[in-house]
């Protein structure tokens, strides 16, 4: 199987009703890499997944698969391996025949799907599990199944419309561990769509973060939670989230509610910013901080092995991680300058203190 | 205080018994009649006051339907016809109701309320132009004289039918056969029927059942007795002279013709159930 790159290029879609679910989306699935989709319910990530899959059709933008138009092959010769979020198994097959099926349909030879079901079932722990009806499965073995049924087709391109979502949260966290072993074991292009930050920083290569059918941003991973382009991306990826302030520039500070932010030097905007701090850049104390504000201590929420703190500032509200005690205190806070992130309030996009705006690829 | 508490469901088990009894009994008192009847010597059938058990029992109509008139080949015949009619039928209207269900709201809507008003004349408003038809073809005493029209009578029904059922499977199914690479046909053959069967099985019993008592197009289409199916058989049964009619032997050939169709559900029934049963563990 040779390696492909899937691109997409200024891809947008309007539904019948006239609502434009995708706006000009261009993206490039690199090959043997995992490309996640990330972005809240209705944002387009779905049917950007669906398009690529063949079905539905884009309003107009182009499919290319290496050098060649993808937009005009048939869903079923596109060679692409499709999870469903509900898995969509064949209620009235066995795990045998849901395996099976597309091979058969693809006139694999009868030995030839036999090996490849078995070994499939194999890599997934479905061994014993081929002569059940999916009814008579768990959620989670049917989520087995169901990536299974893309497994043994040896696709060129997976696709997963959110696999994770419809498991428990114990289950979920080990299959994500798995996921990531099987991709780096089938060497495969993936294209994995998700709501949940978490799954996307932990299993993704390159990640979009898509809001109302727009990119905001496309880059890696890590790349995203250090520099988010914009201010949503900001407080969608990461957890705890981000805290952001809103004020307005005046001269070199930002006028937050009770509180004087210094911008630092160099950078662009006016009127309106917004300024944000992830809580793991957040430091407290119980003694007053050089540099730093006071802060009164609001709400406790102790995550194990760290405690998350919201603490008021001036009338803003601040979210601070820190190690965990029998009776959190705080009344200090702190954050080294370098670490705080700049918007412009009014288009979301963000700003850089020396330099121009990160640029958004779209 | 522990008896009046038991008392009061005991009484509504009996109460119910006691309504379904009565049910049972006027449903069932007709059929339970016809077939004494059939088994009743001459004398008793008619007789003041009635009798109501025959005694001593007679297979002497049973038998006179094989004597007088070839009663085996009637029934042949009609199983022969309403199978094929039932299997055209239910074929169509599969194929029909897969693309109506795929249709988008007002479309499908509008196609199915078609379907619905042409059903709604009266097939007796179809009796001549389909002899003139089925007489130009030199269709007379054929079996697709019957066959044809039984068919396309019933198709609006089971298209009816079978679009409800198969707009109830989830559309990803149809996505994961359309991913899979199966054709629509595939996809009909080897996801939407075989899901679909409990409503398939329904269908062609209805089907099955309007053609095994359709009357009057068989009267009036086949009049060689070999060409005869059972319905237009009976209403050929007649006694010695033309003021005598043969109780017995009518009461004994509706029985006989009953009892095909009785067989025929009680074994689909069995189908149905195990197929909703199985949907059910699907979870």
């Amino acid at each position: 199987m040779s390696m492909v790159e899937l691109r997409g290029e200024e891809i947008t879609k309007d539904f019948a009703d006239g609502a434009r679910a995708l706006d000009r989306v261009s993206f490039v699935a690199r090959p043997g890499r995992v490309l996640t989709l990330l972005g809240p319910s209705g944002c387009g990530k779905s049917t950007l997944l669906r398009i690529v899959a063949g079905l539905e059709r884009a309003t107009s933008g182009r499919l290319r698969l290496g050098d060649e138009p993808f937009d005009d092959v048939p869903a079923g010769r596109r060679g692409v391996g499709f999870v469903f979020q509900n898995y969509a198994l064949y209620p009235h097959l066995t795990v045998e025949g849901n395996l099976s099926l597309a091979l058969e349909a693809g006139r694999v030879p009868r030995g030839e799907i036999r090996r490849r079901v078995a070994e499939t079932a194999e890599w997934l722990g479905l061994g014993g599990l081929l002569g059940r009806r999916p009814g008579q499965l768990s959620g989670g073995q049917q989520q087995r199944v169901a990536l299974g049924r893309a497994l043994v087709r040896r696709p060129r391109l997976y696709l997963l419309d959110e696999p994770l979502s419809n498991l428990d949260a114990l289950l979920r966290e080990g299959m994500r561990a798995e996921l990531k072993a099987l991709f780096a074991r089938v060497g495969a292009t993936v294209i994995y769509v998700t709501h949940d930050q978490t799954e996307a920083m932990s299993l993704s290569d390159d990640l979009i973060v898509l809001r109302a059918g727009r990119v905001l941003q496309c880059a890696g991973p890590l790349e995203v939670h250090r520099r988010p382009a914009d201010v949503f991306v900001a407080t969608f990826v990461g957890s705890p989230r981000m805290s952001v302030w809103r004020g307005r520039r005046d001269g070199d500070v930002l006028a937050c509610r009770g509180v004087q932010v210094p911008v630092p030097r160099g950078l662009g905007g006016n009127g309106e910013l917004c300024v944000g701090i992830r809580p793991e850049d957040v430091e407290v104390a119980t003694s007053p901080l050089e540099g730093g504000w006071p802060g009164e201590l609001e709400v406790v929420e102790p995550l194990g092995s760290q405690v998350l703190l919201t603490l008021r500032v001036g009338g803003e509200r601040v979210r601070a991680l820190a190690a965990p005690a029998e009776r959190p205190a705080a009344s200090w806070v702190r954050w080294p300058g370098g670490s705080l992130h700049w918007f412009e309030a009014e288009s979301g996009r963000r700003l850089e203190p020396d330099g121009p705006t990160v640029e958004v690829i779209r | 205080m522990s008896g009046g508490a038991n008392a009061r469901p005991r009484a509504t088990g009996a109460l119910r018994a006691l309504a379904l009894a009565a049910v049972l009994a006027w449903s069932a008192a007709p059929a339970v009649w016809q077939a004494l009847t059939a088994l009743k010597p001459d004398a008793q059938i008619t007789r003041t006051p009635t009798v109501y058990l025959p005694s001593p029992p007679t297979w002497r109509h049973v038998q006179a339907l094989w004597d007088r008139k070839p009663f085996g080949r009637y029934l042949a015949n009609s199983a022969a016809i309403a199978a094929a009619a039932t299997l055209l039928c239910v074929s169509l209207a599969a194929l029909a109701a897969t693309a109506i269900a795929r249709l988008p709201g007002r479309g499908r809507e509008g196609t199915l309320l078609a379907l619905l008003v042409v059903s709604l004349f009266p097939p007796i408003l179809l009796l001549f132009p389909l002899y003139e038809g089925v007489r130009a073809l030199g269709w007379v005493n054929h079996p697709l004289a019957l066959v044809l029209p039984f068919a396309a009578l019933n198709l609006p029904l089971a298209v009816w039918v079978l679009e409800g059922a198969l707009r109830a499977l989830p559309a990803e199914l149809d996505e994961a056969g359309r991913l899979d690479g199966l054709s629509a046909l595939g996809r009909l053959r080897r996801v939407h029927l075989p899901l679909a069967l409990p409503a398939l099985a329904t269908t062609a019993i209805l089907v099955f059942i309007f053609c095994w008592n359709e009357f009057m197009l068989s009267l009036t289409f086949m009049t060689r007795d070999a060409a005869k199916t059972v319905t237009a058989g009976i209403a050929s049964v007649s006694g010695a002279s033309l003021h005598e009619i043969p109780w017995g032997q009518l009461s004994a050939a509706i029985v006989i013709a009953t009892l095909p169709l009785v067989a025929l559900v009680l074994l689909f029934e069995r189908r149905i159930v195990s197929g909703l049963t199985r949907g059910a563990l699907k979870g």
